[in-house]
């Protein structure tokens, strides 16, 4: 089990302390062109979880690969690059400009992207056919059947999947006016968490392949339910806002959830949720 | 300037106690091993039964503690000014930059909750600094305790209409007030404002126009220069998190 961070959820080089405590570093968003991002506020607290609208700020390939890649190679730790763009090209050149890192996720899940299956699908194989780096598909659980879009990425060569996104969502203010500047934004935090394991659950079952697990991971026993749902990793996001501490203090607590559940080790725990033989070992 | 936070700064303080300030909260916490800072750097206060911490600069820094003085506009500021004796709160800080002290006729004005750093500030320049303060009703005006001697203005006269020539101002309140500091004195040091999920430069929550683009303001500031704002396009701002 790896534990790396949500992509947008930390800035490597203003926290290299944070990044390392993590098992990898995943990167904001990098598109072609640079992007200033949303205009403010971005941000809202909602019940159980918060809204953002960042609107996937970046400097920009050329930038990311001359400047900010570089000095992230220096703090040692993995790194995951997360790719965006606006057609599959966009995404394929990036993938192809990338040297040697960890893998690439593709982000086919921001607001700007459609995320129909074949659209995703193309995206991944235009990407498989620009690197050999592993591939990991970002989806997004608004669609009605996740499942299908993860078989169509692994169909079309994804290696993993990251799983899930931010939801839209809107919040109001007292005077009935959205509070985020851009109206709508991504939902995360706790309240994301049950549709977040209905979704690694059902990708799991319907791909097999490797899902880095994530959506209100706040504590160790939740990042135990996300692989017991079958993901073999998981990731931090909302919660690395309100405790830096985050990741140091999850892994002992999933140490801690794992042997109450009966479980010998976090890399022994992915899918068991679903066996029925293992079920009573895991409380629910 | 960036701060670095390092993971361990966030750890947890005990209410020391909790005195009400006018309308406001003055929050005290023991201070352990929390360093007070820069004046105008600020911490990240965890709010009970909340998903994300709120940002506060610190206002006092009496032998042993810290104390935040809290303006109850929201659920978290709400639930961190029911807080009582003996509760504990997480806190991260300081973080950001703060007030250069470096300068020679400071001024300090304030408008509102922007009272909030002056205190502390007016400590560490050495306790005899001039201030201007602004307040919406003699209610708030209160506040004005915290700073013995300060010049008070109650709307709807303004604070910016009584500051002299020849000081160099080092400011903190609403948005409208502070573009009017940075229009009228160039020169002068504003702490700004913004909501904040993370305050260590991990959310991307907390942009301001800074030198004519979007940057966060936990790491750029909250202390700025008035040069680095002054065309700022975004001249409303809306609480972002209900504080």
């Amino acid at each position: 089990m790896r534990l790396l961070n949500a992509s947008g959820c930390l800035d490597a080089l203003a926290a290299p302390e944070v990044a390392r405590e993590l098992d990898g570093f995943v990167t904001k968003t990098v598109t072609p062109l640079p992007r200033e991002g949303s205009a403010p506020p971005r941000i809202a607290e909602t019940a159980h979880g918060m809204l953002n609208s960042i609107g996937l700020a970046n400097p920009g390939r050329e930038r990311f690969l001359a400047d900010h890649l570089p000095r992230l190679r220096e703090l040692g730790v993995p790194l995951w690059v997360s790719v965006g763009g606006f057609c599959a090209e966009d995404y394929a050149e990036t993938c192809a400009a990338l040297g040697d890192v960890e893998a690439v996720e593709l982000n086919l899940s921001c607001p700007n992207v459609d995320e129909a299956a074949d659209s995703a699908a193309e995206i991944v194989a235009a990407c498989r056919a620009a690197t050999r780096l592993p591939l990991y598909a970002k989806l997004s659980a608004a669609h009605p059947d996740v499942a299908e879009v993860a078989r169509a990425v692994a169909a079309a060569g994804a290696d993993g999947l990251s799983l899930i996104n931010t939801l839209r969502g809107l919040a109001l203010d007292r005077g009935l006016r959205p509070v985020l500047a851009r109206g709508s934004g991504g939902l995360s935090g706790p309240s994301l968490k049950p549709v977040a394991l209905h979704a690694v659950a059902a990708c799991h079952a319907a791909t097999g392949l490797p899902i880095i697990g994530m959506g209100g991971i706040t504590t160790g026993r939740d990042a135990l339910e996300f692989l017991a749902c079958g993901a073999r990793d998981v990731a931090l996001g909302t919660v690395l806002f309100s405790d830096p501490s985050a990741p140091g203090r999850v892994r002992a607590e999933l140490d801690a959830a794992c042997a109450e559940a009966g479980v010998v080790s976090s890399d022994d725990a992915t899918g068991i949720a679903k066996s029925p033989e293992n079920s009573r070992k895991v409380p629910a | 300037m960036s701060s670095v936070p390092q993971p361990s700064r966030r750890s947890r303080s005990r209410v020391a106690g909790s005195e009400r300030v006018g309308p406001y909260t003055l929050l005290r916490l023991e201070r352990g091993a929390l360093d007070p800072g820069v004046p105008g750097q600020f911490f990240m206060l965890e709010a009970p039964g909340r998903l994300l911490p709120r940002p506060f600069s610190l206002c006092l820094a009496p032998p042993g503690e810290l104390a935040f003085l809290v303006d109850p506009i929201g659920p978290g500021t709400e639930a961190l000014c029911a807080l009582e004796r003996g509760d504990d709160i997480a806190v991260l800080g300081p973080l950001g930059s703060g007030y250069r002290l470096d300068v020679e006729r400071p001024l300090l004005v304030a408008g509102g909750i922007g009272i909030a750093p002056l205190p502390y500030l007016r400590e560490r320049l050495g306790g005899g600094t001039p201030v201007l303060l602004g307040f919406r009703s003699a209610a708030h005006a209160e506040a004005a305790e915290l700073l013995p001697g300060a010049q008070v203005a109650i709307g709807p006269e303004l604070v910016t209409d009584l500051v002299p020539d020849g000081y160099d101002v080092l400011a903190c309140g609403p948005e409208p007030m502070l573009h009017v500091v940075a229009e009228r004195w160039p020169d002068s040091q504003l702490a700004w404002e913004a909501p904040m999920a993370c305050g260590y430069g991990a959310c991307y929550g907390c942009v301001v126009e800074i030198d004519g683009a979007l940057k966060r303001l936990c790491l750029e500031g909250p202390v700025l220069d008035a040069a680095r704002v002054r065309k700022l396009q975004f001249a409303t701002s809306r609480g972002g998190v209900a504080a």
